[in-house]
């Protein structure tokens, strides 16, 4: 059974001061100071909770459905030629992402703090979700913020959220996507500190989110691990994981980060392409700098204005990207790659047809990769690919590409 | 540190009166109107001018001064070309302390071109007197902080209604010009300001510090700077004015809205006591 332990376990990175390396940080505003602060306290006190974790783990395991399985994707593998592509099902999770093992862990850190209002981001819509999810059942009152961008190609997460009781607030500025969303959570929260949780839905943010939201995704790395053991008796040779903010890839990387034999890779949105400049892969194409919060590798011109990104999914459509990986990457214990959106909507079309799984657009990076990946690879050997989530947010997506008209 | 900042705030300080900090996104409405706009300012009674570096990503700021920076980034305007404008400024005008508000990452890229010495001295050697980071706290300054001291470029600090007493007197340390101090929870911009709520906060902050301090958000008209003014050696003032001038139709009509503007605060708040 998992214990506090395996939140509190020792670990290099991230330093007192919340520095991956060069990278993290607390890069905001004065007014943020104290609740930051307050969240840090928060976060390190309960994690050493046995009973605060014995509750999550009770909701990670029988409202989350966790352990999530990891499948041997047979077909796919075969029409690969190489290596076996194992899936670590993300997307059976209810709501249908990886999202809601961060947000049940902070929906509970809230109530622990005592703050009754939450607040989020989205850009797929599966963090909103996720987190409005966790707010009927914990009775918090729930404001996500969106672009108008995202609003219009998730209309189906968009109804699910309002279903679930929250507000959803459309953000018009700037890029009407993810950043700006981000941009007008922050606002919020500064304007509401002292009643307001802002559940960051991804590894980046001010010291302490990049941890944090790390350490509740890495169930994901804990479980893929034991998994992997108990079923083939060796561990996979690489991991594949999407990469936006990149928080999936964080979750399944940490626990793995000390097994050095084992290969990671962090698949970033090419959109267009890396060279159309219509992209968001911060990792591949970006340079280090400081947005929301923490210094990591980000995309912006000359002048240091964040430019706008592109990628099919929404997930994926975000300049910055978690500080962590920026360190990873650095480091070269990780690489970074990057599939475009049609390599992406190939490997949709492949996972269905072959395996009957719709994943998500995010996921079908990843996929995509792993496919690649394991044709270059022998047959013994394991590509483990995370499916961050499901697809039928991207139905209407898929369609409008095709199209179809639902 | 800097000569014209403790000089301009000092010499109203000793008078017994309160400074006026007006802040206008640098480029906004147009670039070439910047320059111009300032000089009003300064004939309006302006005792320091507050630029704004327009950022594409203005977290701590509300929808006026964002839109106002997207307009200025749109027509072009870089924190270099800011640089360009204060220098500008300067032929005309060698006493008016200026300091850019702005985000750390345009001020990285510039950094990353030729190190953190050479932009400081860059900065200095423009006219500029301090800059005001939004997203640079003193704990993640480092090198920047170290350059820009070390060019007599003041850090101007913010203090918030949240900052706790320890920190706050770590704040006080490491500021120098002024302190900012930021008047409620909250964007700029937005309009919740109680000016009562000052005075505990900056007694405590005089407490730590012989800085001026001068206070800011939420301040929009000659009626609300004399209510933080009763508190503070002075008032900021952003979004109104950023508001006014996106009505001109030309550099002249700018520069008068912006000079009448000021002038009726100054008027009010040499009216007190």
């Amino acid at each position: 059974m998992p214990g506090a332990s395996d939140y509190d376990i020792g670990r290099p990175q991230p330093d007192a001061t919340g520095h991956f390396g060069d990278y993290g940080g607390s890069y905001v505003s004065e007014t943020l100071m104290h609740a930051l602060d307050e969240l840090r306290e928060a976060w390190s006190r309960w994690r050493k909770d046995d009973e605060f974790i014995r509750r999550l783990d009770h909701d990670l395991a029988h409202y989350v459905g966790r352990p999530s399985p990891v499948y041997h994707a047979e077909r796919l593998s075969a029409a690969c030629g190489g290596a076996q592509i194992w899936l670590k099902r993300e997307d059976l999770n209810h709501t249908g992402a990886h999202k809601i093992n961060n947000t049940v862990g902070q929906g509970l850190l809230a109530k622990q703090m005592g703050k009754r209002r939450i607040i989020a981001e989205t850009g797929a819509g599966q963090h909103g979700v996720a987190t409005a999810t966790v707010c009927a059942r914990l009775d918090q009152d729930c404001v996500v913020y969106m672009g108008e961008t995202d609003i219009k190609r998730q209309s189906i997460n968009v109804f699910r959220m309002k279903l679930l009781g929250a507000e959803v607030r459309s953000v018009t500025s700037g890029s009407k996507t993810l950043k700006d969303a981000l941009n007008e959570a922050m606002r919020d929260w500064v304007t509401n500190i002292d009643d307001t949780f802002y559940v960051i839905g991804t590894v980046a943010g001010p010291h302490p989110y990049p941890e944090m939201v790390r350490d509740f995704n890495a169930v994901v790395g804990r479980e893929a691990r034991r998994q992997m053991l108990e079923q083939r008796e060796t561990l996979p040779d690489a991991l594949v994981a999407c990469v936006g903010g990149g928080s999936n890839a964080m979750g399944l990387f940490h626990p793995f980060i000390g097994d050095t034999d084992v290969k990671m890779y962090g698949v970033e949105a090419a959109g267009n392409g890396l060279d159309t400049g219509e992209h968001a892969a911060s990792l591949c194409a970006g340079r280090p700098g400081v947005l929301h919060g923490c210094r990591t590798y980000l995309l912006d011109d000359d002048a240091g204005q964040i430019v706008h990104t592109h990628s099919v999914s929404a997930g994926l459509d975000y300049p910055g990207v978690g500080p962590e990986h920026a360190w990873l990457k650095d480091s070269g214990r990780a690489q970074y790659v990057a599939i475009n959106d049609q390599e992406a909507l190939d490997a949709t079309q492949a996972l269905t047809r072959l395996e009957g799984i719709l994943p998500a657009l995010e996921s079908a990076h990843a996929v995509a990769y792993g496919m690649k990946l394991a044709a270059e690879m022998r047959p013994d050997q394991v590509v483990l690919v995370n499916l961050s989530g499901r697809g039928d947010k991207d139905v209407e997506t898929l369609a409008g590409i095709k199209g179809l008209s639902l | 540190m800097s000569g014209r900042i403790d000089t301009a705030l000092g010499a109203r300080r000793q008078a017994g009166g309160k400074a006026l900090v007006p802040f206008i996104t640098a480029g906004d409405p147009e670039p070439g109107w910047t320059v111009d706009i300032m000089h009003a300012l300064v004939a309006g009674g302006a005792d320091l001018i507050e630029l704004g570096v327009p950022f594409s990503d203005p977290m701590a700021d509300g929808p006026v001064i964002q839109v106002a920076s997207e307009r200025a980034i749109a027509r072009g305007v870089t924190l270099s070309s800011v640089l360009d404008m204060v220098a500008d400024f300067r032929r005309d005008d060698p006493d008016t302390p200026v300091i850019l508000m702005g985000y750390l990452n345009p001020v990285e890229r510039l950094c990353q071109a030729g190190g953190e010495q050479a932009f400081a001295e860059r900065v200095r050697d423009a006219g500029v007197d301090g800059l005001l980071l939004v997203d640079c706290p003193p704990e993640e300054g480092g090198a920047l902080h170290q350059a820009m001291a070390g060019a007599a470029i003041d850090n101007i600090i913010l203090v918030a209604p949240t900052t706790d007493p320890q920190r706050l007197e770590k704040l006080c340390a490491a500021a120098n010009g002024f302190i900012y101090y930021v008047s409620f929870k909250g964007i700029t911009g937005a309009s919740r300001l109680d000016s009562a709520a000052v005075a505990e906060p900056v007694s405590r902050i005089r407490a730590h510090s012989e800085l001026p301090v001068m206070a800011g958000f939420g301040i929009s008209d000659a009626a609300s700077a004399v209510a933080v003014a009763e508190h503070a050696d002075g008032v900021v003032i952003g979004s109104a004015l950023v508001r006014l001038l996106e009505t001109a139709d030309d550099a002249e009509e700018a520069s008068r809205l912006a000079g009448d503007f000021v002038a009726s605060v100054r008027r009010a708040l040499d009216n007190i006591g």
